[in-house]
Parts: structure tokens; C-alpha cells; sequence
């Protein structure tokens, strides 16, 4: 294990994958210089500007290049910096990346990672900010990951790039300084797998990204101030979707607290909602209860954009109210 | 643009390569003709859009290419994956929507693929193969491969930024990919002088400084010449190429298209630009071949589509238990 920043985990994944497999390459705008949060510090230095390709401008293009050369022989790692820039690449991620293996009946698969910051961080603004990976999961195709700490990072992207299939591989902005531990070895997290963080008894509290920091400091709210036995999953995974975790957590609670920083309406927690209710309904003690921002673009001003986005409060309260009074 | 007359050109060209190209030429025409007859009659799903009369460009162009070269294609895509070497059995199975199809019936005519001749895919996004074709020959130069890919597409396709974004990509990066518009002048309904700013689309690689070059594409010498120029050099390493090649849809923008927008004469003068007629001309005149070759290759290409037909009116459609198949890689038949 090695203290290191969330940023430099992935570095560190991204170093022994280009060691190991030739194919891979890296595209994105300025990545030679490090990238914004240190997500590529170095890497020109050791593979140079054939795998380490600074990138026009040219959002469609970063990422139909890295379908062309997924579909040839390589396996890109396609940068866009800021989240929001994919939308100047939507074509490309929906109709292309995440079509082509089924369109053409199975003879190709586009093993691409496009990684990209999301989530709120010192007012960014409505263009810099936010959470969009329910565009994401609901795309037949893709696979999503939204990782919360140093560790999974390295793990999260190091599968993600051994993936035959175009992962979104989410790094919040809010958390890429974050230090933590990190394994130095080959260190691997499966897609499709969440974490239990802290397991608990009366209530399940489920969460990703940002989120599982704030969910695990209201968890020790709730054990100290409440009494209340929290049990925090972490999905890591949004897209395979590791329901399995969750059904045995709420079989156990039956009680649900959902928190993301997206916006709720059509997000991942309704989603996941609508499953257990669906499907764990005679578990269930209480309505699932879902958190998430305030349908509004995320504001510029530090006190709209915290009355925006729910803090570790608005979790606490939440967990409350599903509990018998 | 004026219709162009005479037969094709000869010079730079041979018996053994112009041969060839006719007969590809006279394949696509033949199997075009039929699949619009069987989707009038309601015997196809979906919709098509035929490569009638634009058939030297495919033809031409593909000549140049190797069986490991790379192709992107656009909704307008059965004359490139013939020319590529796709048999025309699995391409109607597939316009079929059989499991014996090109794409097993997950695809049909809009995304025609196949991989193992480089043919990267027919594309229903107008664009879509722009960026794609950019990073097939990024990746032929990491390879050291020396493969080059050609990007097929339309008039219409020449507006979307796409189109900067992969030329001027593929120049910066002297990548090796030409890119051929099929200009045939029209774009859906509506004529290419009403939405380029330049008349000559040639013009454009300027701002990408690399050659552009306007080609009479009905005359499959002339664009057998052109392409063999921009593939060279782009196989040597001297960056890519844009390519004008100005041609005409004998039918539709689809099969059962009004055409309200096309002038009745201007069609006409049109058909009788025809590419094919056009190289006969020229490789009976030069005495390459004589009459009866040339129906003997039109008879061979009408017996290809009938069986071709039959292959694909007997093959069986996709088993709907199969439906979830290829979603994922490692995954059939499951959402992971
Ligand atoms: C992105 C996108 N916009 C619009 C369409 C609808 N559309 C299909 S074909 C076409 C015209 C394309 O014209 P051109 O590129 O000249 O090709 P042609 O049909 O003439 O071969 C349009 C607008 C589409 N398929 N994709
Ligand atoms: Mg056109």
C-alpha cells in the first residue's frame, strides 16, 4: 500500500496498463502537460507523443478516433477533461461506440475507456458541473463507473481498460486530490461489483462517487448522535449494475436511502428505486427515499451551489425519516 | 454542374485492372436494380438507399485498396461493401434481415459491415465515418501496418464538423486516410449550391493543407487515376487527401422518393452521364473488349443477384431468443 491522491492512482493504472499492452493509447486535449486534476502526470515522459496524443479541440473527433481505433487494433483511453464536453460527442458515444458491436451482428467490439471529470467543485458552473451519468446507464451498450477513493480508482480503470467494451470511467473533481491508500501491485476492481463500506442494521444507504464520502460521514452522524446502524454501499459500478449487493443489504434493513449528486428525476436512483421496489417489495418497511441536487443547472455562487447540492444534512434527515419515529 | 460527356478515360489504365472495375461496376448496378424491385414490392424491411449511378467511385477507389485496407461508408453503403469484396449473398441476407446476413440481421442496409475485409461499416449518422476513418489510420500508423483507410461520403456529409475536426486531424497527423465525397450533388431534397459557401468542395482542403482535387467521378478512369495518387501517398506516408468526385443519383434520395426537387431534363442528362455506359464505350472502342464480353459480364452479375436472392429469401431471420446476443462482448445473451 502507498498514500497517493486519486489522480495519481489513476496514473499509476493507466502506466502499468501502456507497459504491459502496446495497443494501448491515450487522446485528449493537453494530457502531455499532466491534465487538469494530474490524471496523465508523466506519462508523456515514459511513452511519448505516439501513446500520449495531444488532441486537437475536436470533441467528436477525440472520441470517433478512438472508436476507429478501438475497431483496429488498439484500445484508447479517450480524455475529455470536463465532463460536459461530451456532449459535443454524444453521436459518437451513443450512435457509434456504444452501437457498433451489436449493429454488426457481433464481428467487433470497441474496447475504449473515455474517462472524464464530473461533479461539483468551488463553483465551476452550470458548464463545468454536474452529474450526468444517468445519460450513461441508460445507453444499451455502454458500461459506467463512478469510482469514490485512490484504491478503487486504480482498480476501477485498470479493469475498465482490460474491458472489451466502451466503459465511462467518471472521476469526480470534488475527490481527485483525495489521498488514500493505494495497492502498488496489479491491483484490480471488477466492473459490476459494489462495496460494502460499513455494514449496519437498520437502515441501507446507498451511494456513489462524491457521495459515498458524504454518505460515510453521515453514517458516523447517525451511529454517534442517533444511535442508528447504517449500512453504506458504495456502487463503485453503475452500469453493470451490482444489484445482488444491494438486494441482500435491503432484504436484511428494509429501509432505503438513496443519494447522488445528479438530479433525481430519471437518475440512477430511480432506477434503482423502481428495481426494489419491484423486486424486494415484501422487504421493504418503508418507501425508498431518494437524494439528489435540485433540478437546477448547478450555480456559479458558493451559496446557491450548496443549496443545490445535498450535503451530508440532507442524507442524515433522510435516513431519519425512513426510520419508525 | 454541367453533365459530363465522352467516354471515360483510358489513360492509366490497363485491361487487367479496368476490366475489373467494370464488372464491379455492373455488380452494383445489377444488384441495386433488383433491390429496388424487392423493396417496391415490399419484400424488404426498413428502407434503402441505392448507389445507382455513382458506381465508378466505389468501384475505382476500392481497386487501389488492399483486402486489409480500411473503408467507412455512409447510409448509401452497398456499392462499397461490394466493391470491398463483400459477397453479395450475405449483403441481400442481410437487406433481408436473415441470420445469414453480413451483420446476422442486427444491422441491415444502413450498417452493412464487414470487418474482415476492412469494411468498418455503412453508417446511418450522416458523418459518422469521418472521425472513425481518422482513427482507423491512426491506428494502421501506431501498427506500422501500412494499411490506409478510405472514408466515403456525401455531399451532404462535407457540412457537418465532423468533417473539420477528422481533416484537419488526419493532416496535423499526416495520417494515412483519403477522403472521397461522393458529391452527386444533392443532399436528401436539397441541392448542394443552396448549403456549401464554395461551389468547387475541392477547395476546402486548403484550410487542411492537403490536396484537393475535383474528379469527374462517372468516368472510372479518371477516378482510378486520382484515387491511385492520394492512396499512394498516403501508403508512403505523405498524409491525407480530399477528393471531389462529382456524380449523379440515377434514382431516388430512397427507393420511393417523389424526386419533386430534381429537374426532369437535368435527370435525364444525368442518366446519360452514365458511368458504365461511359467505360463500355471507352473499352469497346479501344477494343479491350468487344460486345459480347460485355453482356457476358452482365449476364454473370445477373445470375450473382438471382442466387444471391435466392440465398437470401431461403435463409432463415435471427431467433428472437437471440436478441440480447453482441450487446456486450463476453455477454451474449445477457445485460451484464
Ligand atoms: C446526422 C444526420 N443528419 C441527418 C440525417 C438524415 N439524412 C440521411 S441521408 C441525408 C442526406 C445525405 O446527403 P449526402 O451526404 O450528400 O449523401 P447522399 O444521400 O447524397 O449519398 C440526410 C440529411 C442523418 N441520417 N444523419
Ligand atoms: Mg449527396
Amino acid at each position: 500500500m502507498k498514500r497517493m491522491s486519486f489522480g495519481q492512482a489513476t496514473v499509476d493504472a493507466t502506466r502499468l496498463a501502456m507497459r504491459e499492452d502496446e495497443r494501448v493509447i491515450v487522446l485528449g486535449e493537453d494530457i502531455s502537460w499532466g491534465g487538469n486534476f494530474g490524471q496523465f502526470r508523466g506519462l508523456l515522459e515514459e511513452f511519448g507523443p505516439d501513446r500520449i496524443i495531444d488532441m486537437p479541440i475536436s470533441e467528436a473527433l477525440i472520441m470517433s478516433a478512438s472508436v476507429g481505433a478501438a475497431m483496429t487494433g488498439l484500445r484508447p483511453v479517450a480524455s475529455m477533461s470536463f465532463l460536459e464536453f461530451t456532449m459535443g460527442a454524444m453521436d459518437e458515444i451513443v450512435n457509434q461506440a456504444a452501437k457498433m458491436r451489436y449493429m454488426s451482428g457481433g464481428q467487433v467490439s470497441v474496447p475504449l475507456v473515455l474517462r472524464a471529470s464530473d461533479g461539483i467543485l468551488r463553483s465551476s458552473a452550470a458548464q463545468h458541473s454536474g452529474s450526468l451519468e444517468s445519460l450513461f446507464t441508460h445507453i444499451a451498450g455502454l458500461k459506467v463507473v463512478a469510482p469514490s477513493n485512490p484504491a478503487d480508482a486504480k482498480g476501477l480503470l485498470r479493469s475498465a481498460m482490460d474491458d472489451d467494451d466502451p466503459v465511462i470511467y467518471l472521476e469526480n473533481k470534488s475527490i481527485t486530490a483525495k489521498r488514500g491508500p493505494v495497492p502498488e501491485d496489479d491491483h484490480r476492481v471488477p466492473l459490476g461489483s459494489a462495496s460494502v463500506v460499513l455494514e449496519g442494521t437498520d437502515v441501507t444507504l446507498i451511494t456513489y462517487s462524491a457521495m459515498a464520502l458524504r454518505g460515510a460521514d453521515a453514517a458516523a452522524t447517525l451511529a454517534d448522535d442517533h444511535d442508528v446502524s447504517a449500512e453504506l454501499i458504495d456502487l463503485r459500478s453503475l452500469w453493470p449494475l451490482d444489484f445482488e449487493t444491494v438486494a441482500s443489504s435491503v432484504s436484511k434493513t428494509g429501509r432505503v436511502v438513496i443519494a447522488h449528486e445528479a438530479w433525481l428525476n430519471g437518475g440512477l436512483g430511480a432506477e434503482l428505486s423502481a428495481r426494489i421496489g419491484e423486486e424486494l417489495f415484501a422487504d421493504l418497511k418503508a418507501p425508498v427515499v431518494r437524494i439528489g441536487a435540485a433540478r437546477a443547472p448547478i450555480p456559479f455562487s458558493p451559496p446557491l451551489e450548496s443549496a443545490v447540492v445535498p450535503g451530508t444534512d440532507a442524507i442524515v434527515d433522510a435516513v431519519l425519516r425512513v426510520l419508525p419515529s | 454542374m454541367r453533365p459530363p460527356t465522352g467516354p471515360a478515360t483510358l489513360a492509366g489504365f490497363s485491361p487487367e485492372v479496368a476490366l475489373p472495375i467494370h464488372a464491379t461496376m455492373v455488380r452494383i448496378r445489377v444488384f441495386e436494380t433488383r433491390v429496388t424491385e424487392l423493396f417496391a414490392a415490399g419484400r424488404l424491411p426498413g428502407f434503402v438507399h441505392t448507389y445507382l449511378g455513382q458506381e465508378a467511385i466505389a468501384a475505382a477507389t476500392c481497386r487501389h485498396l488492399r483486402d486489409d485496407d480500411y473503408i467507412t461508408s455512409t447510409h448509401r453503403g452497398h456499392g462499397h461493401a461490394i466493391a470491398k469484396g463483400m459477397p453479395t449473398n450475405r449483403l441481400m441476407a442481410e437487406l433481408f434481415g436473415r441470420e445469414t446476413g453480413a451483420n446476422r440481421g442486427r444491422g441491415g442496409s444502413m450498417h452493412v459491415a464487414d470487418f474482415s475485409l476492412g469494411m468498418l461499416g455503412a453508417n446511418g449518422i450522416v458523418g459518422g465515418g469521418f472521425g472513425i476513418a481518422a482513427g482507423a489510420g491512426l491506428s494502421a500508423r501506431r501498427r506500422g501496418s501500412g494499411q490506409v483507410a478510405v472514408c466515403f461520403f456525401g455531399d451532404g456529409g462535407i457540412n457537418k464538423g465532423t468533417f473539420h475536426e477528422a481533416l484537419n486531424f488526419a493532416s496535423v497527423q499526416s495520417l494515412p486516410v483519403v477522403f472521397v465525397c461522393e458529391n452527386n450533388q444533392y443532399a436528401q431534397f436539397t441541392a448542394i449550391s443552396r448549403t456549401s459557401a464554395v461551389g468547387d468542395l475541392a477547395i476546402r482542403a486548403t484550410g487542411y493543407a492537403m490536396p484537393g482535387t475535383t474528379v469527374d467521378g462517372n468516368d472510372a478512369g479518371a477516378v482510378y487515376a486520382a484515387v491511385g495518387a492520394a492512396v499512394g501517398a498516403a501508403r508512403d506516408g505523405d498524409g491525407p487527401a480530399l477528393l471531389n468526385c462529382v456524380t449523379y443519383r440515377h434514382s431516388g434520395h430512397y427507393v420511393g422518393d417523389a424526386e419533386v426537387y430534381r429537374d426532369a431534363t437535368e435527370v435525364e442528362q444525368w442518366q446519360a452521364a452514365d458511368p458504365i455506359g461511359r467505360l463500355e464505350e471507352a473499352l469497346v472502342g479501344a477494343g479491350w473488349v468487344d460486345e459480347p464480353d460485355v453482356g457476358a459480364v452482365w449476364e454473370a452479375a445477373r445470375t450473382e443477384t438471382a442466387a444471391a436472392e435466392e440465398f437470401a429469401a431461403s435463409s432463415s431471420d435471427p431467433d428472437p431468443a437471440t436478441a440480447l446476443d453482441y450487446v456486450y462482448t463476453h455477454a451474449d445473451g445477457v445485460d451484464p
